[in-house]
């Protein structure tokens, strides 16, 4: 059933988003599809965070919709999401790559192997029977990678991935990012580190406070934003 | 017994002391065996689900936790006598009525422990468990899983509850000699009679089992999180 389901274009049709009176996210009408990572950027409270939540089904729209290739079902079939802080479950690192295999109806015969495949991919195999939570920020950001590739996503969402590592920890998953996405996997990334968005982007949507300013490749953001906001962001100004 | 001091009923090795410590040990183990196999699964639930008269039922166990053992003593006594609904069982003042007593007597401690370690860790997981499409019982037994080394804490509450507790087993055990008489029975008999030393003894050994069990479990609990963090 899995592979007949596609997620892909993600579109959101007037999308808001409210906690309470505050507007997290304000009438965001995106088409996300596949083809090189697309950066979500913006500082801090632009309602990144939200977005992507809202595109994986974790979140429903308070006003507007959403569809996942057609479908109004927010099942995450074939999205998978990485956290900026994501949660080690309370057993290996292989056992927690096996637990998202396992939920991703993986055939039960091919857990270990897959399990294996996947731990070699982010360079964590020497680790495998250690205790997840034992490991350093950037491995646990790694093993968190591996359990959402676990789930053969098509699209892949990542909220900050990188924002609490240093550049070796970075480096190394950003080399995973893109092998992932050369792998045909679409993957949507929230970041506000400019030099990072400038390594991966194929596109970027630019937000601020709610709004979505700005939808346009990588080249022309950087270049020739439309936007003042957005060209004092390039320029590495505060914007907020 | 009487006549006799606790400690040399010890290195005498008494067949009569051994058999009240080994059925005080069994009785207060299955009930605690038989409270988390209900307890657990009733505790994950209410952590778990929202519907209309559950914070009712939470703050009713979180009194319960505090029970006396008398009074369930009472009720399960007039469930087991025979003009009770289950009378036909004929377990009063049986080892097994004793069990079931104190596994009520538990029951609360174990849910309502368990209810709050459970919702803490739901704030933490919810995202990451629904983002990889793990549903209502995934959840539960996940929640479990990985709650296991402060819900050890929830069980071992309950077994010292139950250890340490006289009323209950009392009333519906009997206190009959070589069959239901278990370590507090016997404290408070020997107390009674004015055998003041024996009561001692058995008390001092009722202590000192219970802190040999939980320092157990918390070796166990100890190697297992070196293990899996």
């Amino acid at each position: 059933m899995r592979a007949l389901v596609t997620e892909l274009p993600v579109v959101l049709d007037r999308v808001s988003a409210r906690a309470g009176t505050m507007i997290i996210v304000d009438s965001v009408s995106l088409s996300i599809a596949s083809g090189s990572p697309t950066l979500v950027v913006g500082p801090n409270g632009a309602g990144k965070s939200t977005l992507l939540r809202l595109c994986m089904g974790l979140l429903r729209p308070t006003e507007g919709r959403i569809m996942w290739g057609g479908r109004a079902d927010p099942t995450p079939t074939r999205r998978a999401f990485v956290f900026q802080r994501p949660v080690m479950l309370r057993r290996t690192v292989a056992a927690n790559v096996a637990y998202g295999l396992r939920h991703a109806d993986h055939p039960h015969e091919k857990i270990a192997a897959r399990t294996a495949q996947l731990l070699k991919r982010v360079g964590l195999s020497d680790l495998a029977s250690r205790a997840a939570r034992r490991l350093s920020g950037g491995e646990q950001q790694r093993l968190a990678l591996a359990r959402a590739l676990a789930r053969d996503p098509e699209l892949l969402l990542l909220d900050e991935p990188t924002a609490s590592l240093d550049p070796a920890a970075t480096r190394s998953v950003e080399e995973i990012i893109r092998m992932a996405a050369e792998s045909g996997i679409k993957i949507v990334m929230a970041s506000h580190d400019l030099g990072q968005v400038k390594r991966l982007a194929g596109d970027v949507v630019f937000m601020l406070r709610g709004a979505v300013r700005e939808q346009t490749s990588a080249a022309t953001f950087f270049t020739n934003p439309t936007t003042e906001e957005a060209a004092a962001f390039v320029r590495g100004d505060l914007v907020v | 017994m009487d006549g006799m001091n606790a400690w040399q009923l010890i290195v005498t090795g008494d067949a009569a002391l051994f058999a009240i410590v080994r059925l005080s040990l069994l009785v207060s183990l299955s009930a605690v065996v038989l409270a988390t196999v209900i307890g657990l699964p009733l505790g994950a639930l209410l952590a778990l689900t929202r519907f209309p008269g559950r914070n009712a039922i939470v703050v009713l166990l979180n009194a319960f936790m505090g029970l006396p053992p008398v009074v369930v003593g009472l009720a399960v006594y007039l469930l087991l006598s025979r003009s009770g609904p289950l009378g036909n069982l004929g377990i009063l003042f049986t080892p097994a009525a004793m069990v079931i007593a104190q596994g009520i007597l538990i029951v609360p401690i174990i849910a309502a422990l368990a209810r709050q370690t459970i919702e803490d860790l739901w704030v933490e997981y919810r995202d990451e468990l629904s983002a990889m499409g793990v549903g209502p019982f995934g959840r539960m037994t996940t929640l479990l899983w990985d709650a296991r080394f402060s819900l050890l804490t929830a069980l071992l509450a309950g077994f010292g509850r139950a250890a340490a507790e006289v009323g209950a087993v009392m009333i519906v055990g009997g206190n009959i000699e070589g069959f239901t008489r278990t370590m507090t029975t016997a404290i408070a008999l020997e107390t009674s009679k004015g055998n003041l030393p024996l009561a001692l003894g058995l008390g001092l050994i009722l202590v000192t089992l219970v802190l040999a069990i939980n320092a157990a479990a918390w070796g166990a609990r100890a190697w297992s999180e070196r293990k899996a963090g």
